[in-house]
């Protein structure tokens, strides 16, 4: 233990001209503080994985909470397609007047093709109408007593796809074709697609709601995970303050652990909403067949599984930053 | 380098810990805080510490007045500061290293200088040989000197230490504190409270002794 060793302790830097100074020492302190977020990571989630057990309920409780409004999402925006998809639902019949000439009706056809927002018109004469009438049979017999055709001629339009589903714009449609001077009456089921909506909205907002309450559950369960780790590294908190250790520094592997619980439980939440998917998803496909649909549960997608984590990660940040605040500062020396 | 001015504590049960106390220390000075049990002497030095604020009169370090540090600047004040506590104070879930690398770590040190300015304060208190060891495997002696490491890894201008022979034989305790006079020797403003009345005789230090709270000086004749 000779005087020489106490040198090698002591700084014997030469000193530099005062500006590169600085800017080595500023290089070397943001390379030291990316180094610590890097180590800090890392040592957070081998923390993590030394008590998998116990993260692992952590992580799941997480899951559960973002799996349940994922799923409702994936099935009300599944539902939500399939009310735009169908074509009937918005089809228009327009009874013209009976007594309209074929030139001024096929001046109306090919006005109505050239509307934008229509994707088809097809012409259903008076003839045509009372033939289909009579080979649906019983009315036969019945047909033959009339004078005259009692059918009106017959304008069946199709919206274009853009704007089935969507009321407003269907109505503003219907509006315009019934102020046509040929038109005699335009109809449209329009109730039961009103109806849909009515429920969808009602199922993002169910949604909403629900996903409201259980992300708060989160940021509680991942606040009082948090608390109770720091409780159980009080001594080393005490330590590292001592020795000058910011209340930043001391956060940060707290927060690294919210975070990681966090976009952990949102990956395995995305993996429950792609089982559940292919478990439901067969079922629903059978069951649309029957209905003559092609309608199937759409997936999250891999844009809606990074949100899913970005998602669960912020929420365990949040959480772990709630708890970290209010404990940390509290622990002093 | 510490500057204590009529300074007195008194916690909020009424105790009075210290009383008036006036004293001080230069750039590389050592001196002895002893007293009896009870006499002061931890909240003496936890005042410098900033883990307690005086109640009465002025304490600086370094000519700033430390009743004006902001709460958020405490940290970047105690990295000048070392401190050897009296039951160490190490992290029995990490190697000796990093509990030695532990204030370079909070100062944003850079790795490679971590592991050299390290090495530097183990092989000093000739430890460089069990870095790799969990402090929980060494001795009580061995892991004192390992919080004398990380008290001066960080190379501090102030150097404390709270009874750090405590429980060391003899031998060892004048080991350590040849230690801190080689410190003293580089300019470090060394404080140490100890009773250990035997082993200050033998060195020929400034001795402080704080008697219920209040402070008076004496000088030792080296035996």
């Amino acid at each position: 233990m000779s005087r020489h060793k106490v040198d090698a302790v002591a700084p014997a830097q030469p000193r530099r001209s005062g500006a590169m100074e600085n800017r080595r020492r500023l290089n070397s302190t943001l390379r030291a503080y990316f180094h610590n977020h890097q180590q800090n990571a890392a040592e957070s989630f081998e923390r993590l994985a030394a008590e998998p057990l116990q993260s692992l309920m952590t992580m799941l409780v997480v899951a559960i909470a973002l799996c349940l409004p994922a799923m409702l999402y994936v099935g009300v925006s599944s539902l939500q397609q399939l009310s735009g998809s169908w074509e009937s639902s918005a089809q228009m019949t327009l009874f013209l007047q009976k007594g309209a000439s074929d030139n001024a009706i096929k001046k109306l056809i090919t006005g109505l093709e050239v509307n934008s927002e229509l994707a088809e018109v097809q012409y259903i004469s008076p003839l045509q109408a009372l033939d289909a009438l009579q080979d649906s049979g019983g009315f036969g017999e019945a047909l033959t007593l009339l004078d005259e055709n009692p059918l009106p001629p017959v304008l069946l339009v199709v919206p274009i796809a853009d704007i089935e589903g969507d009321v407003p714009r269907i109505e503003q449609l219907l509006r315009t074709l019934s102020a046509q001077p040929l038109v005699d009456e335009v109809q449209l089921d329009m109730k039961w697609l009103q109806r849909m909506q009515q429920i969808l909205d009602i199922g993002r907002q169910i949604t909403l709601l629900l996903g409201g309450a259980l992300a708060l559950g989160v940021l509680l369960v991942v606040g009082n995970t948090i608390r109770l780790a720091i409780e159980n590294r009080r001594e080393e908190i005490l330590v590292v303050k001592l020795v000058g250790g910011t209340n930043s520094f001391v956060r940060r592997p707290f927060l690294y652990i919210g975070l990681w619980y966090g976009a952990c439980g949102g990956v395995i939440a995305g993996a429950g909403v792609v089982l559940a998917q292919f478990w439901l998803g067969a079922t629903v496909l059978r069951l649309a067949a029957l209905y003559q649909s092609d309608f199937s549960l759409q997936g999250l997608g891999a844009g809606g599984m990074l949100v899913l984590i970005a998602l669960g990660g912020a929420l365990g940040l949040i959480g772990a930053a709630l708890a970290v605040g209010r404990h940390i500062a509290q622990l002093e020396p | 380098m510490i500057e204590f001015d009529n300074v007195s504590k008194r916690y909020p049960d009424g105790h009075e810990a210290l009383s008036q106390v006036s004293f001080t220390l230069a750039a590389g000075e050592m001196a002895f805080l002893t007293g009896h049990s009870g006499a002061g002497k931890s909240t003496l030095l936890k005042l410098i510490m900033l883990m307690e604020r005086p109640s009465g009169g002025q304490l600086r370090v370094n000519s700033k007045n430390l009743n004006s540090l902001h709460k958020s600047q405490i940290p970047y004040y105690r990295r000048r500061v070392g401190v050897v506590f009296q039951n160490h104070q190490l992290l029995f879930d990490r190697s000796v290293f990093d509990n030695v690398a532990l204030p370079l770590q909070v100062s944003g040190v850079e790795r490679r200088d971590i592991e050299r300015r390290v090495r530097a304060a183990l092989d000093k208190v000739g430890l460089l040989s069990k870095e790799k060891l969990n402090p929980v495997q060494l001795s009580g002696g061995e892991q004192q000197r390992i919080g004398i490491a990380r008290a001066v890894v960080h190379t501090p201008r102030i150097l404390l230490a709270d009874e750090p022979t405590g429980n060391l034989d003899p031998g060892l305790s004048a080991e350590i504190m040849r230690l801190f006079e080689d410190f003293k020797n580089v300019g470090v403003s060394v404080l140490v409270a100890t009773h250990d009345i035997a082993l200050i005789s033998t060195l020929d230090e400034r001795v402080l002794t704080l008697d219920h709270g209040r402070l008076s000086e004496a000088t030792l004749v080296p035996a």
